[in-house]
């Protein structure tokens, strides 16, 4: 028997709150909101009590996916973020830096956030930058 | 107190019963670092890291073990109301009693008074001094000078506040249905907020009306701050005057709800106002 909590952040939102994923064995089991740390103080909403829900989903992503011929093809991260390093590049060199627009994601952190409005702004130079829950 | 525990733990952890079986752990909260969590301790394990503070519904961890393994012989380190939530659980089959050990210690008076709790010790009492039940909830002494209208207007208020988490159900020991009623169609249409009113929040207190041991571990995780335990206080003292059932007091009790209602249509007497039960039963 094999039982753990672990403690962790839910992704859902920039909040932060804390929960315990619950495991036997391997196996998700339950998640317990986390009643030590200040920010959640043992409660979470709903997507938080759910936030297990994707986690063994045969829908969910593990790896980037590249298409090629019209086909979306898994590929490792340097592959995936080396193309678009190249194909950004050359996008703003062709028609500009605004012909670009940053969407980011509500499901980061305030941190990754802050760091994809610099490459944005500071290194793309737009200010084409927006993020998923107002699309 | 907790140095009394840990010792025992240990000690249980190593003991061998007469057929030479040991238990195979010892559900309790451990902590890591700044975090406090449920874990379940065994033989050889660091027992200065087993906490009894934030309180956990140790009882529903110790049911998911119970399902998943079929042979496994536990101990749990529990409270009053844990022990009052094993009672309502194994009777409805989601524990085996002949496979968990009960080690009860005693809450602080400090604790009971917070819990409004009227027995803030198990009977399997191993650890502490019983403290002095604390008082009822103030809440339910002025919802009883309250007319029908100013009841309804009371919870109207609360219950608007809901998020729809389904945090209380899902932090309740005594929630474990497989297909729950709050999530059924029926009752609560998907995609509204606030939560149909009444229908939300009675269905859950309808169901608690048997089952709620008083842990308020509900109440403590409702993001919305509705004293959601004032309804099941209120349920249960009428079990009580009703139907002579106290939910936790009794593992050979049968639940009245399960066993009357078929045969026999409830009688709401005189020992309760009939006037003052604002809305019909709901259930499924
Ligand atoms: S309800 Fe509170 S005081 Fe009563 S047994 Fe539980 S923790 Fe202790
Ligand atoms: S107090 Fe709340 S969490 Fe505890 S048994 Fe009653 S309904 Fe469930
Ligand atoms: S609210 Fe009712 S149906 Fe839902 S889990 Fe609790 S007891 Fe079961
Ligand atoms: S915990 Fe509170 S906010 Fe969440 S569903 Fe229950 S009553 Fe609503």
């Amino acid at each position: 028997m094999d039982y753990k909590n672990t403690l962790t952040t839910c992704i859902y939102c920039g909040c932060g709150c804390q929960m315990n994923i619950e495991t036997l064995d391997g196996q998700i089991i339950g998640v317990w909101p986390s009643k030590t740390q200040e920010i959640s103080q043992g409660k979470l909403c709903i997507k938080g009590w759910n936030v297990t829900s994707f986690s063994d989903h045969a829908d969910r992503l593990t790896t980037p996916l590249i298409r090629k011929n019209g086909e979306l093809v898994e590929a490792s991260w340097d592959e995936a973020l080396t193309l678009m390093a190249e194909r950004l590049g050359a996008i703003k060199t062709e028609s500009g830096p605004d012909s670009v627009a940053f969407l980011a994601s509500a499901k980061c952190t305030n941190e990754e956030n802050y760091l994809f409005n610099k490459l944005a702004r500071a290194v793309f130079n737009t200010n084409n930058i927006d993020h998923c829950a107002r699309l | 107190m907790i140095d009394e525990i840990r010792k025992i733990v240990a000690e249980r952890l190593n003991e061998t019963d007469d057929k030479g079986a040991r238990l195979d752990g010892m559900v309790a909260l451990r902590r890591t670092g700044p975090a406090v969590a449920p874990h379940v301790f065994v033989a050889g394990d660091d027992l200065s890291t087993l906490e009894i503070n934030p309180r956990y519904p140790l009882m529903t961890v110790v049911s998911r073990l119970h399902k998943r393994l079929p042979d496994i012989r536990l101990g749990v380190v529990a409270r009053g109301c844990d022990e009052r939530a094993y009672v309502e659980m194994a009777k409805r089959n989601q524990i085996d009693p002949e496979r968990l050990v009960i080690l009860g210690f005693a809450c602080t008076a400090e604790e009971a008074l917070e819990c409004y709790c009227a027995e803030p010790f198990p009977k399997n009492l191993v650890v502490g001094t019983p403290a002095a039940p604390g008082p009822q909830n103030p809440i339910v002494a002025k919802y009883d000078t309250m007319t029908l209208a100013e009841r309804r207007a009371f919870w109207k208020q609360q219950f608007v506040k809901c998020i729809k988490c389904y945090g209380c159900r899902n932090i309740c020991p005594e929630c474990f249905c497989e297909a729950c009623a709050m999530e059924d169609k029926a009752w609560v249409e998907p995609g509204f907020l606030a939560p149909p009113f009444p229908a939300f929040h009675l269905i859950r207190a309808m169901h608690m009306a048997s089952r709620c041991i008083a842990c308020r571990q509900c109440e403590h995780t409702c993001p919305a701050h509705i004293p959601l335990t004032v309804l099941y206080d209120l349920m249960r003292r009428d079990m009580e005057a009703l139907l002579g059932y106290v939910p936790g007091a009794d593992l050979a009790a049968l639940p009245p709800l399960s066993v009357t209602l078929e045969q026999t249509p409830l009688l709401l007497g005189d020992a309760h106002d009939p006037a003052t039960i604002p809305l019909a039963p709901i259930g499924r």
